[in-house]
């Protein structure tokens, strides 16, 4: 089974060549790390190319990379993460594209692959909603999964578990009001890295069996 | 000549063939669509955020209350990344019990679908018949787990604790007499598996009854031959899934194409439709449903023969048992590390999916090496689906909207999130 997505790793690496910067095999899966002015055109050639006809797009989602570690994570702060299906070859790829900030006030942003798989309408929206990301050439990019009205992207790490609003039925105003939340935030199981030493030698069996890296 | 204007209507959150809070704005041309457009996030309980400021272990009850009609497959999904990132497999009595009751879960999620379904576009009796069909399979779930419905039961390494020897029986009270319970009580003298395989005995005549009363019935026909068809090529490109996808006449089944646990040691057939409209999908989702019972024959045979642990041995992972903490420190130190800090999964990534009774359910980690997730990101069959909406409705009557919101199997669990 990872014979074949040694193959893929390699087919992928001999036809993009250039336009991604990372091909790697971990866990059985295929992971394509590329850059955002290279996706579209990527995208195009792997739905359409018979080689690797991915026809579906299973998944889109982003990741906030924040918090992300022991040390302050030092790559672009945002990532959107594409997972492709191939009915017809029986195959699995995901597509990671970091998304750099142009300024700081500014929203990362990425093309829309709209155009090419249909699924990711709604998906392109719902990363818009959680993590503000912008999907240049959405036809329709609203909130999706929060409130009308709601301000912020809650799934971003900082944005606090408890929300900065609470609702309440006013019965003087005779309307639903917001006010600032009145709860401590609070963290029952405090998070910790634990250096595994099992673990430890499983990444060395994992990084040797990565073949394909580029700088 | 009067102006001619379209109506904009507004189909829910309230309605009850709205399978739950799905609004839906619908711009009308006299009874005919012309755009739908679905308000979801009104179930939106952000379980992806909670997950990630708890231990990977208390997630567990929160996957059963995603999809709430087929509790143990999300369960399923969301132990299978953490087991693939933890590079660890679980026993394979484990594995045929998790696939028992993934198949169990299949047939009480297509039995409520046809009920409600049946329900929304005008047959009484379906419904009647499902739930009590229903209300057998729930016992299985309660007798094996405790819990009716948000079951709670797959771990990581394994399954909670092994198939009981005795099935709960009914007790005497007002409304029954000795006389009636000693009736009800006949399959329950045996263990859990007995009754699973009275159940299989009697579960096909029970499909017969639900086909007699409406594969060759003219107005179950009427409402769904022709309805809400999906062309293969559009059916790929929306990212349907699961029967939606199958009803389209595309053989893909990750039980066959990518199997996990013990799939492939199982014989089943895999059912696909022709039209791709309403009355296919219903036939792929009954074939399937003889389909699962056929599984669930084999598993019973399986476990009858083979019995074993059903957790792995790894007490960094799964939790010794209660006699070996009373006597062996280290069991102690490791059951208290277990339910106060839980374990960390190495860094990295990983997507698990599995076939969902709906479709495709995945579940991506990232992990940066601590107790808790990075990032979990569930992929839920129904959110594609209800995305392909308005897709599928245009140019349809309202009536047919109902039709399709019922063919598609929409759960808002696992919709919203």
């Amino acid at each position: 089974m990872s014979d074949v997505k040694q193959d893929l790793a390699n087919a992928l690496q001999a036809r993009f060549g250039s336009s991604i910067t990372e091909c790697r095999v971990a866990v059985g899966e295929v992971t394509v790390q590329l850059p955002g002015e290279k996706l579209l055109e990527v995208c195009a050639a792997l739905r359409d190319e018979p080689e690797f006809s991915f026809e579906q797009l299973i998944d889109l989602c982003g990741v906030d990379y924040l918090e992300y570690g022991e040390t302050p994570w030092q790559g672009p702060r945002f990532a959107v993460v594409y997972h492709l299906l191939s009915v017809k070859n029986n195959q699995r790829l995901r597509l990671k594209v970091f998304l750099p900030l142009m300024s700081s006030d500014d929203m990362p942003r990425v093309d829309s692959v709209v155009n090419i798989w249909n699924a990711a309408n709604w998906y392109e929206r719902e990363a818009f909603d959680l993590f503000g990301i912008l999907f240049e050439g959405h036809p329709d990019l609203r909130r999706l999964l929060t409130d009308y009205g709601f301000i912020g992207h809650p799934f971003r790490k900082d944005f606090p578990l408890i929300g900065n609003v609470e609702m309440r039925y006013d019965p003087h105003k005779k309307r639903v009001v917001y006010e600032p939340v009145s709860i401590e935030p609070r963290i029952l199981v405090p998070r910790v890295i634990r250096h595994d030493n099992r673990y430890e030698e499983s990444d060395s069996a994992k990084t040797s069996e990565k073949g394909v890296k580029r700088g | 000549m009067a102006e001619i204007r379209n109506y904009t209507m507004n189909f829910g959150p309230q309605h009850p063939s709205a399978h739950g809070v799905l609004r839906l704005v619908l711009e009308m041309d006299g009874e005919v669509i012309e755009r739908a457009d679905p308000h979801i996030g009104l179930l939106h309980r952000a379980t992806e955020k909670l997950a990630e400021s708890k231990p990977y272990i208390q997630s567990i009850p929160y996957m059963d209350r995603l999809d709430y009609v087929s509790m143990m497959c999300n369960e399923h999904g969301y132990v299978l990344a953490m087991e693939k990132l933890l590079g660890i497999e679980p026993p394979l009595r484990a594995q045929y019990i998790r696939v028992m009751f993934d198949e169990i879960t299949r047939v009480l999620n297509h039995l409520l679908w046809l009920g409600a379904h049946a329900l929304d576009i005008g047959a009484m009796t379906v419904f009647l018949y499902c739930f009590r069909e229903r209300e057998d399979l729930l016992d299985c779930y309660e007798a094996v787990s405790g819990a009716r419905m948000h079951a709670a039961y797959y771990r990581p390494g394994g399954v909670y604790r092994d198939l009981p020897g005795s099935m709960p029986g009914y007790q005497a009270s007002k409304w029954h007499n000795q006389k009636q319970v000693d009736a009800l009580n006949t399959n329950r003298q045996g263990s859990l598996l007995d009754f699973i395989e009275d159940f299989t005995r009697r579960f096909p005549g029970y499909v017969d009854e639900y086909e007699t009363l409406l594969t060759d019935n003219r107005i179950w026909k009427q409402r769904t031959v022709g309805i809400g068809v999906v062309t293969p090529e559009r059916a790929l490109q929306m990212g349907f899934t699961g029967p939606m996808l199958r009803g389209s006449g595309i053989e893909w089944d990750l039980r066959k194409k990518q199997p996990y646990e013990v799939y492939d040691r199982l014989q089943f057939d895999i059912p696909v439709g022709v039209q791709g409209d309403c009355y296919d999908r219903y036939l792929v989702r009954v074939e399937e449903m003889r389909q699962s019972n056929r599984i669930i024959i084999q598993c019973i045979d399986w476990l009858r023969k083979n019995p074993g642990p059903v957790m792995i041995d790894n007490h960094k992972i799964a939790s010794p048992s209660r006699v070996e903490m009373k006597g062996d420190m280290e069991a102690l130190i490791h059951h208290f590390k277990l339910f106060t800090e839980g374990f960390c999964l190495p860094e990295g990534e990983a997507y698990a999916a599995i076939e969902h009774p709906k479709g495709e359910f995945g579940v991506y980690l990232v992990s940066d090496g601590a107790n808790k997730p990075y990032r979990m990101k569930i992929r839920a069959p129904g959110f594609a689906h209800i995305a392909g909406l308005d897709e599928m409705v245009r140019g349809h009557m309202i009536a047919d909207v109902v039709a399709i919101i019922g063919t598609q199997d929409i759960v808002f669990g696992e919709v919203d999130r």
